[in-house]
């Protein structure tokens, strides 16, 4: 079982979710060998060859790979894919657009966002919103799998010493360039890593109002997220939505306040350890999964627990 | 230019889903079904290309059951011009849609193809992407803005951290994100008017592609189930089982 792993990164640090996929790539095999393809990337590669479990780091670096387009980087990945029996990467929006197109290449079915390995060739996924666990078994050469990282504890970004060998000869596809990028900031843990998460929903009645829940969260040391109603209704912007559609989490703690729970929703969030539930309405379908429920207005209780802790 | 855009037949969003007894799968009989939600944004798109004059045809295309007629009939009521039904059974996989959309795509040979960026029943997130490699196209997934800009297509993506923004070279494929646009309803004249326009089901094999997957789902259970909890009554009493009892804080 020789293992590749597309890594995550933005050319300077390596993102988070690469280490819970080394987790699972380490319950698959032993032999586990890192891509890092990018731009000046080199220390991004030097961080990967440091982290656990990890036998070799590949460094493709050239401008074709500056910002991971997909059609530059996926033949890369397909060709050098060939050589192993398994081709892991993230779920995250860069693992998602590049992986199946991989998978394509190689003409072999993907399985997305795995929450477990069950033996090397089967696994196990959410699907229909995480209303049902499917446990899929791949006859595939090559298995093309994303992992979702709230599935497998980070390995350590320590205790590896493996050696970086340079990939030569990148071409540009030509087919698409990078325009530009907005990215929202914010000094909060990121939303998918963060041990803590408050979220606020259409509940908040307007994205003013979301500053209760900003200075809740930085008295927890917690990320905000939000329901797609807040998202849709322009209160915060939508790389802060939890649910099927938007981002996965699984902190120890979750604050929903003034979330119904819709299905989509609970989809992001069900697998948290302990879920609290603030809301007006007795009947929302939060109350159903929440370990701790306080019912009454978000706008009393919330600035009230911020003072308390 | 002419817009392929291809759309699923699917469980209604809003439908609480139950798993079969003997873990074979989901319980789909008597469940309402309806336009995949990423699909109806994929067909809003193209109608909103044609009004803007940049798209002059709209093919809509399902790979799956004879009941995707039904979606495909919404999706024409909506502003498509003509339908394709590639009739295979249920179930197929995320590849095996790819091949077919890819031999409709050599057949109608669109500029633009939107597809939606998952299905809500797979949740698999594939189809776009694996269409785009077996093509050769440039791929603009999870697109929250699509603009027209001479040969090239700028689609504005979701990304983890943000937005980021695109140039592709046409033809290419396009998946949408829910923020993309605002899906209108079939107005009942036009659903009338809809019953009328072409609707042509091709096999498979008349396509010469294989469904055949590597992928064999062996079972499908229920989550583990998460009971409701209590109910605090007091800010301070949340505080104090957040601190004592679930050890939290």
């Amino acid at each position: 079982m020789s293992i590749l792993v597309v890594a995550e990164h933005d050319n300077r640090t390596l993102a988070g979710p690469t280490l819970h996929t080394l987790a699972a790539a380490r319950q698959i095999g032993a032999d586990i060998v890192v891509l890092v393809a990018g731009l000046d990337a080199a220390g991004v590669a030097f961080a990967v060859a440091q982290c656990t479990g990890v036998t070799k780091v590949l460094l493709a670096d050239d401008a074709a790979y500056a910002h991971q387009l997909p059609e530059n980087v996926a033949p890369l990945v397909a060709n050098l894919g060939r050589d192993f029996s398994h081709v892991l990467a993230p779920a995250t929006s860069n693992g998602k657009n590049l992986l199946p197109r991989v998978a394509a290449l190689l003409d072999v079915d993907q399985i997305s966002e795995i929450i477990s390995v069950e033996s090397a060739d089967t696994f196990k996924r959410p699907i229909y919103a995480g209303n049902a666990i499917a446990t899929v078994q791949s006859s595939a050469a090559v298995k093309v799998i994303t992992v979702r990282s709230t599935g497998f504890e980070a390995v350590p970004a320590e205790g590896g010493r493996a050696p970086i060998e340079a990939l030569g000869g990148a071409t540009d596809a030509g087919l698409s360039a990078f325009v530009g990028e907005e990215l929202a900031k914010s000094n909060r843990p990121e939303l998918t890593a963060a041990k803590i998460v408050v979220s606020g929903g259409r509940g908040m009645g307007n994205g003013d109002n979301f500053s209760h829940l900003y200075s809740l969260a930085d008295k927890l040391g917690a990320a905000v997220g939000a329901s797609r109603a807040a998202v849709d209704a322009g209160f915060v912007p939508n790389d802060m939505q939890v649910g099927q559609t938007g981002k996965i989490v699984a902190p120890q703690l979750y604050i929903a306040v003034g979330i119904s729970g819709a299905i989509q929703h609970l989809a992001g969030m069900k697998d948290s350890k302990v879920i609290v539930a603030i809301n007006k309405d007795e009947e929302a379908p939060i109350f159903q999964v929440a370990d701790y429920g306080l019912v009454g207005d978000l706008f009393e209780i919330v600035p009230k627990l911020t003072s308390t802790l | 230019m002419k817009v392929l855009v291809a759309i699923k037949r699917v469980v209604d969003y809003n439908v609480k889903v139950r798993v079969k007894a003997d873990n074979s799968g989901v319980d789909l009989a008597n469940v309402k079904m309806a336009m995949n939600p990423f699909c109806e944004i994929a067909v809003e798109e193209a109608v909103r290309l044609k009004e803007k004059g940049v798209a002059s045809e709209i093919v809509v295309v399902s790979v799956g059951q004879t009941s995707a007629q039904e979606q495909l009939r919404t999706a024409l009521a909506l502003g498509a011009d003509r339908a394709i039904l590639v009739e295979a059974a249920d179930e197929l996989s995320s590849l095996a849609v790819a091949k077919a959309l890819k031999a409709v795509v050599d057949k109608e040979q669109p500029q633009l193809v939107i597809l939606g960026k998952q299905a809500i029943d797979s949740d698999n997130n594939q189809t776009g992407q694996m269409l785009a490699a077996l093509t050769g196209y440039a791929q603009g997934t999870f697109a929250s803005k699509v603009e027209v800009a001479g040969d090239k297509l700028n689609v504005t993506r979701e990304i983890d951290g943000g937005l980021q923004t695109v140039a592709l070279n046409l033809p290419a494929i396009v998946t949408t994100d829910l923020r993309l646009n605002e899906p209108r309803y079939a107005s009942l004249p036009n659903i009338m008017k809809a019953k009328k326009k072409p609707l042509e089901t091709v096999t498979p094999d008349a396509l010469g592609v294989s469904l055949a997957s590597t992928n064999k789902t062996l079972k499908v259970e229920a989550p583990a189930a998460r009971s409701a909890g209590i109910k605090v009554k007091s800010v301070a009493e949340l505080v104090e089982k957040l601190k004592n009892e679930a050890k939290v804080i």
